[in-house]
Parts: structure tokens; sequence; C-alpha cells
């Protein structure tokens, strides 16, 4: 998983600006544009210091118009661009939704193959920051519903800066969503990061006796719990799905199938969710390997509340995710 | 209406016989859905075929048309062929959509045909997109953005045009004011019912056009397109129209007056240019006729190329959800 020789130590926001560096390097195509990517530097930063050293053609501020310049990356996009669109956070994506719902993905059916739109549009996503109701919620889900988009979350330093060259190639709009939570984490860039695709999950850590599906920030709540876990002798194996769609169906059913019990953990609210649909093809495909009844740890049904107690109270975290692995082998908890 | 002075027979010919060719279509097309050949939502251009006509005229082969779903005249006008029209709006597998999209989803990627937008407003920023693609590749192509004075009501309206103002970019937004936006006349909708009042104060041209008028139109948008083909930036052209029949084909019309339909038939586009042609005797009656048995026969081979034509297999459902060519 990680050649250490190889590695350099950066952060996820590092990591996503080295990308962009990278895309804005080698394809005159690519621009990026959004609310504050310029001057601003980008409302996590993650664009700092690209407007000086690619100008404001290729670095485009726009106005608080998400409808409008979404629908403009697909424009350009079909126009014979390769944009990298920038929405601030998922929940200000809902004011575009009709352009990436209505627009961006039925445009290649509704024209019977003619038109491709190879927008890649970025946005965070996720909770931990005490933002409240209108900036940290998880709504990757929704997205995830419908056919014509391809929906990736990165959690890893690998996959951040990975999986935008991938994004880009894509002849469909790409939505990556960088949990905002991730963006100050250090770790390793590995020459893994340039095997990174937009269709495959990955074994971030291998294990025999339960799986953890799980994406997105809670990859780090789940890698704690395992540790805990394995202090009483359960062996977790923990699956990044990295892309909510498609879902890498085989690499979960290979695992589950060994370890004979899944839970899943998801950022998102439980009902109506990824957690729901990932459950259901376990069942689907892997009902009689399974020896336990699938669990799955969310965020409680509630809006996200502002103070840190309540916040944290109703997101996925460890000590939740080790009481609900324990109830699935029967310990008291 | 008035003649141009400087306006030749053959020239006066070619802007009828196109109108003639559109509205006979959609003649064929009501014909059609009585039938039960073309299903779904269908929406006729009866009367607004000036402004496709003049447009038309106007567009050069690099420049886009992002439309709406009462986009038949557009494409007609844009030289889109009436038999891969005609197939998709039967859902044949020869449409010019594949069959996929239908009356409301016509695109044609050799005439640059973006659609076909059935969503309000929708196709506005789509068409910004498009004329930034235009600016950064530095080629010269304007596009032309149709949509109804409905829209002027939307977000995206108002979003798009600050963009294409604020970026200078060569959008024409060409706003078919017919007055309903389905049932609901402007007044009910609109404090301000001058949408080209409104429209100017996002910084951009914008002027108000007779959409009965083919050459009123077509001097209108030659000046804009030059404009923004130079660099000028937008233009927002209200074009003042009327559609005479229903808004689709479910509706009952109960929201006007039968007289005022009859009021605007007689400024009809074809009619009034029709008048003064064979007042100004740049046509006959035989020139007429002509005109119009080569439309008729154009459109009965459209039905029958429709009809002839195959259903895609239901093997085939899932095609089209994602591109199956590699970008390039």
């Amino acid at each position: 998983m990680t050649t250490p020789a190889a590695a350099t130590r950066i952060t996820y926001r590092e990591a996503v600006k080295q990308a962009l560096r990278e895309a804005l390097q080698s394809d005159p195509r690519t621009f990026l544009m959004g609310e504050d990517v310029g001057r601003y530097g980008g409302c996590f930063a993650v664009s700092k210091g690209l407007l000086a050293e690619f100008g404001e053609e290729r670095i485009r501020d726009t106005p608080l118009s998400e409808s409008a310049f979404v629908g403009a990356g697909i424009g350009a996009a079909i126009g014979g661009m390769r944009p990298i669109v920038e929405i601030m956070t998922v929940n200000f994506s809902l004011l575009a939704a009709d352009q990436i719902v209505n627009t961006a993905a039925t445009l290649c059916h509704m024209s019977g193959g003619q038109f491709g739109v190879p927008v890649v549009i970025r946005m965070a996503t996720g909770a931990g920051r005490q933002l409240a109701a209108q900036h940290s919620h998880s709504l990757e889900s929704w997205y995830a519903h419908v056919p014509g988009l391809r929906v990736v979350v990165p959690a890893t330093i690998d996959d951040a800066r990975g999986m935008l060259k991938p994004a880009l190639a894509s002849p469909d709009p790409v939505l990556i969503f960088e949990p905002a939570s991730l963006y100050n984490m250090e770790g390793d860039l590995t020459e893994a990061s340039s095997r990174a695709d937009l269709s495959t999950a990955r074994v971030h850590r291998a294990g025999r006796d339960i799986t953890l599906l799980t994406y997105g920030a809670s990859l780090w709540r789940c890698v704690t719990a395992a540790e805990e876990l394995a202090t009483v002798g359960i062996d977790a194996e923990i699956i990044d799905l990295r892309s909510l769609r498609p879902l890498d169906d085989a690499t979960i059913l290979e695992s589950v199938r060994r370890t004979r019990r899944a839970l899943i953990v998801d950022e998102g609210w439980r009902s109506v969710g990824m957690s729901a649909e990932i459950a259901m093809r376990i069942v689907e495909q892997g009902f009689y390997d399974l020896d336990a009844p699938i669990a799955r740890v969310c965020t409680e049904e509630v809006p996200l509340p502002y103070p840190k107690h309540l916040e944290d109270a109703a997101l996925p975290n460890p000590q939740r995710i080790v009481a609900a692995v324990q109830r699935m082998f029967g310990h008291a908890t | 209406m008035n003649l141009p002075p400087d306006v030749t027979r053959e020239r006066a010919l070619l802007l009828l016989g196109e109108m003639m060719r559109i509205r006979q279509f959609e003649a064929r097309c009501a014909e059609s859905y009585g039938a039960g050949s073309i299903r779904g939502f269908m929406h006729l251009y009866d009367g607004e075929e000036a402004i496709a006509v003049g447009v038309m005229q106007v567009l050069h082969p690099q420049d886009a048309i992002v439309s709406t779903y009462r986009e038949h005249g557009h494409a007609i006008a844009r030289g889109i062929r009436m038999g891969p029209l005609m197939a998709e709006l039967y859902g044949k597998r020869t449409g010019c959509s594949g069959g996929r999209g239908g009356s409301m989803h016509i695109f044609d990627a050799s005439t640059r045909f973006y659609g076909g937008n059935a969503i309000v407003g929708g196709g506005l920023p789509l068409a910004v997109g498009l004329a930034l693609a235009e600016k950064l590749q530095k080629r010269k192509g304007v596009v032309a953005c149709f949509f109804g004075e409905g829209a002027a009501a939307e977000g995206e309206f108002h979003e798009s045009l600050n963009l294409a103002a604020l970026w200078r970019l060569p959008v024409l937004f060409l706003c078919e004011n017919n007055l309903y936006a389905m049932g609901t006349a402007l007044a009910r909708s609109e404090a301000q019912t001058d949408l080209h009042v409104k429209a100017a104060g996002y910084g951009l041209r914008s002027i108000v056009v007779d959409g009965m008028d083919v050459f009123a139109v077509e001097q209108a948008v030659r000046e804009a397109a030059e404009l923004a083909r130079s660099g000028a930036g937008p233009a927002f052209l209200e074009l003042r129209t009327y559609r005479f029949r229903a808004h689709s084909m479910f509706d009952a019309q109960l929201y006007r007056d039968k007289a005022e339909i009859e009021e605007w038939q007689k400024r009809g586009p074809l009619i009034t240019l029709t008048t003064r042609l064979k007042a100004a005797g740049l046509m006959t009656e035989e020139d007429f006729q002509q005109l119009l048995r080569a439309a008729d026969a154009e459109v009965s081979e459209a039905v029958a190329f429709a009809e002839r034509s195959d259903w895609e297999p239901v093997a085939d459902l899932c095609r089209h959800v994602y591109a199956e060519r590699a970008s390039s």
C-alpha cells in the first residue's frame, strides 16, 4: 500500500493543490472556476497561489451564482474545454442542482450519445467544525442516486492527489467530494496516487473478522475503531469505498464473504442513504454468506447542531463504531 | 412590417419559404400527434417563425445554438434535416437524438445544436459556458440562446445575464416574448413587463425587436452578432411575438380570448410577408403555391422516413447514460 522510500508528507489540502497545478500545467483546456478561488485563494485555501501562477483566465473568480457557473462549466465542457468547477460546499450545490441533475447528467443520454459532458465539479462536504445546519451536511448520496453522474470521495492523501487526473480524462461529469475536516490532515503521498481511478473500492486495512464499509472522513473514524477492536481480539477489515457511483460491488462482496459480517459507517443520515444501498447490495448478492445482521453507524437524524458536544454526539465516532461491532459479536456494551 | 427597399425576389422567397417549411412541418406534427404517432409533450411554434428564420440567416456554421422545448422551428431553420427531426418526434432510432429525447430534446452535433432544454431557464447557463469556451479557445463563434419570456422570472436568467456581461462573452440572449408562460400572462408574473429594461440593468446591450417581422429580426441579430463576434460582449433581444396555437397539445387555452388570438393572427409573419411580397410584385400566387408544394413534399418525405424507421431494441435501454467513447 505504501512505498516509504518514495513517500513525502503533505496535507490533504496540498495534495489537492498539487493535483490542480498538474492539471493546469498539462492541459491548456483546463481551468478552475468558482467562488473565491482566485484572489481569496479558495475558501479552504486549496487554490492559494494558483491565481499568481496561472492568471485570471484560468483561475476564474465567479459571482455567487452557483447555477450559472456550474452550468457554464457544463457548457464549456461540451464546447471543448476541461473545466474544474469548485463549489464551496455540498450545501450550496443545491443551488446548482438543476444544472447538475437536469443538465450534466442528462445531456449525453438526451442527445443519443452525441455529447459527453467532461466537467469536474469539486466541493467540500461533511461536518466537524461547528458550522451548524447549512454548512455541515453530507449530501453526496443525493448525487450518487443519479444515473449519468460519477461520484467519488477521496479520503486519503493519495486519492486527493490522484483522483483529479482520471476525473478530467473522463468523458462524463465527475463530482469530487472533499471532506472539509480532512484538509489539514497530514499523510504520506506515495506513488499509489498515480493509480487512482474512479470506480474501485480499496482495502484500507486487511482483517478477518468483520468488514467496515466506509468512505470520506469516516475512514479515519474506522481506523481508530479498528485499532481499539484489535485490543479486544476483533480483527476488522476496512474498505474505503472511494467511488459512490459506481459502487464496487465486487470488492465489497469479496470482503464480506470472507469476514461474514458487515458494518457500514456513513456520515450521511441513515434513512434512504448510502448505508441502505450498500446493505441491500450485500443482501442481494451475499445474504447466505452472512453470520450476523448487517449493521450501520450513521449521523443521527437531525440537522447538524452548532454546539460541539451535540455535533459530536450526532456524528459517527470510533466509540459508536466499536460498540456497534461488539453488539454484532454478542458482546455486552 | 415594411419590406426593406433593397430586398430581392430571391431573398424574399427564401425567407418566406423557410417559414413555410416550419409551418407545414408543424401542421403535420399536429396530425401525427392526433394519430398517436407522436406522444409526450409537444409545443408548436406557429406565429413565431420569423424569429427562428431571421436569427439563422445570421449565424455561421461554427456558431452554437441553445434552445428550449419549443424548438422545432429553430432546428429546421438551422438546417437539421426534417427526416431525422420527425423521426425524433416519433421516438425512432433514426431520430436526430437517437429517439431518446423526443420533441423537447432535439440535439445535433453537426450543426452545434445543443437542445432542446425543457427546464425553463436551464439553457442559459449552458449558453454562457459554450460562449466561454469560444472565448478561451480564441474562436469567433457566438452562441444563440433562445428562451421564452417566462424564463425572466427564473434565477438562472439573472445569474446568466450577469455572468455573460461580466465576462463579456459572445452570447445572444434571444427572448421570444409570446406574452404567456404556459397560461400565465406576463403582467401576472412580472412587475416590470418591459423585459429589455430589466435585462439592461445587467450592463449588456438590450433592445426590443418586432418578432413578427423576419427582416427586423435578421437586422437586429446581425448587428448584435457582429458586436459579440468582435469582443463587445453579449446582447439581449426581446423579440415580441405570439403563439397562435395552444402552449402544448394538452392546453384548452382558457386563459386568453379568441379575439386576442385573431388580432395577433392578422400580424402573422407568414401572412404579412406574403401580402407585402405580392403587393410589391416580388411574388406571384404561383410562386407561393410552388413554395407550399415544395414544403409539403419535404414534410411528406420526413413523415414517411419516420414511419418506416425502426425502434431502438430494448436491449439497448441503458446505453448513453455514460459516454461510449473517450473524451478527446
